[in-house]
């Protein structure tokens, strides 16, 4: 196979690919910033007290969880049409993305404030500290260093997850694979290069969860 | 028209039910056999052979650093071209056991790295060969570290089942796909589709769950 290898093939599809790179690099941006946003509200809502919130939240959070990515991106791009909701196919993959990984989030963040001890929250109630200031400067400074690898790893499995988008015709990296082997028909060349890019984006973020862990000081509770 | 739809969608029910059957045994398939491969990686990845350790760790970093959709390309375009025929079914098979086995050779690495050094040590001392001293006294306390986590990727394991859709196995996700060509209400459809995995999924997170308290009970009891 490698002395078939075309590298001519794959230098003349660079612009291509340096391009679909820089989608996949933003749409999974968007949608992890999007996904933070939403697995936080999510969380909030499953730990309130008000029995409603709690189980809406729930509701979504384990319907997600017990779902593929797959059914539930193929559920908006089909379903909202359906709706009368007619949307570009990116934002409907930003939208689903966003849903998906916010479900995991909220779980991450959930595991994380569980984990502080609740003589620490009775403590900070005892010497006065109101809800938010008990936020800020007990729980989650504590919760975030626990917390800071699952999420980089969550981050690590929505630029994975956004190769899914292709299936719905979106220009990221996969589509970019996908393109050469039916233009070409030259699928080595293609998965390959698509996997390489996939694997910088892997390394640099599995490096900077494993530079997190030794730089990042998190005080630890005692 | 929804409730001609509706009817239209319960009468290929049995069409659903297949495909659901087909996304059963590549996940059961997969996973049977990649807990096998995932096993004796995993105690291969800790044993004292360094050129072992290090080659087991890069393909477990290449598999996880890269999407599951581009692998199953690379086995269904690729593989043909070095002159291995597949067909969309065991290409599936194939990547997702690769797949299952990385995941699980990581779970079961960390579940023995887990095991105190002294149980070691003492196994040593107390004249124990290498293959008793993993089989009576390693494993065995290892797997309560490793079966909670082990039955969680199994549901990321059967959800990630579906992208073998893309491949044209007739799972649920493609009969789903299929049948929103036909029935254009994608809410239905898909809703139907997630319900069919949501059966398969919801009764595994709550075993995971439920070993996670166990295990952790039994631990502290010891």
């Amino acid at each position: 196979m490698l002395e078939t290898f075309n590298f001519r093939v794959i230098l003349e599809y660079m612009p291509l690919y340096m391009q679909c790179f820089a989608a996949t690099l933003w749409l999974s941006a968007v949608s992890l910033i999007g996904a933070l946003s939403v697995g936080i509200i999510a969380c909030a809502m499953r730990l309130s007290a008000f029995r409603v919130v709690s189980s809406i939240s729930g509701v979504y959070i384990e319907s997600i969880r017990s779902t593929p990515l797959l059914a539930q991106l193929y559920f908006f791009y089909f379903g909202l049409p359906s709706l009368g909701i007619m949307l570009p196919e990116w934002v409907t993959g930003v939208f689903a993305l966003t849903l998906n990984s916010g479900a995991y989030y909220a779980e991450i963040v959930r595991s994380g404030i569980q984990a502080i001890p609740n003589g620490q929250i009775e403590a900070g109630i005892a010497s006065g500290l109101n809800y938010f200031q008990r936020m800020r400067y007990i729980i989650l400074p504590q919760a975030l260093g626990m917390t800071i690898r699952p999420m980089l790893g969550q981050a690590i499995v929505l630029v994975k997850d956004s190769s899914l988008l292709s299936l719905i015709s979106i220009m990221e990296l996969t589509r970019a694979g996908q393109l050469l082997t039916s233009d070409r028909f030259m699928p080595a060349e293609g998965f390959l290069t698509t996997a390489a890019f996939y694997l910088i984006i892997y390394y640099m973020l599995k490096g900077f969860s494993s530079w997190s862990e030794k730089r990042l000081i998190f005080r630890e509770a005692h | 028209m929804w409730g001609f739809y509706f009817s239209e969608l319960v009468r290929s029910l049995p069409f659903f039910i297949k495909g659901l059957w087909m996304t059963v045994a590549v996940s059961g398939l997969s996973l049977i056999m990649g807990t096998i491969i995932g096993f004796i990686w995993g105690i291969m990845r800790t044993s004292k052979n360094k050129v072992l350790r290090y080659l087991i760790g890069a393909w477990v970093d290449l598999i996880r650093g890269t999407p599951f959709l581009v692998q199953v390309f690379i086995v269904f375009f690729i593989l043909p071209g070095i002159g291995i025929e597949l067909e969309a079914f065991p290409a599936a098979v194939i990547a997702l056991t690769n797949l299952a086995a990385c995941f699980i050779c990581e779970i079961v690495a960390g579940g023995i790295l887990a095991v105190s050094s002294g149980q070691r040590e003492a196994a040593t001392a107390s004249g124990l060969s290498a293959y008793q001293q993993l089989r009576y006294i390693i494993l065995p306390q290892a797997l309560r570290t490793i079966l909670p986590p082990l039955v969680g990727q199994y549901v990321l394991l059967v959800k990630d089942s579906s992208v073998v859709s893309a491949i044209g196995v007739v799972d649920v996700t493609r009969v789903g796909w299929l049948t929103v060509q036909r029935i254009p209400e994608g809410i239905m459809v898909f809703g139907l589709v997630g319900i069919l995995y949501f059966v398969i999924c919801y009764p595994l997170i709550n075993l995971s769950n439920t070993l996670e308290r166990r295990m952790t009970v039994a631990a502290t009891k010891l």
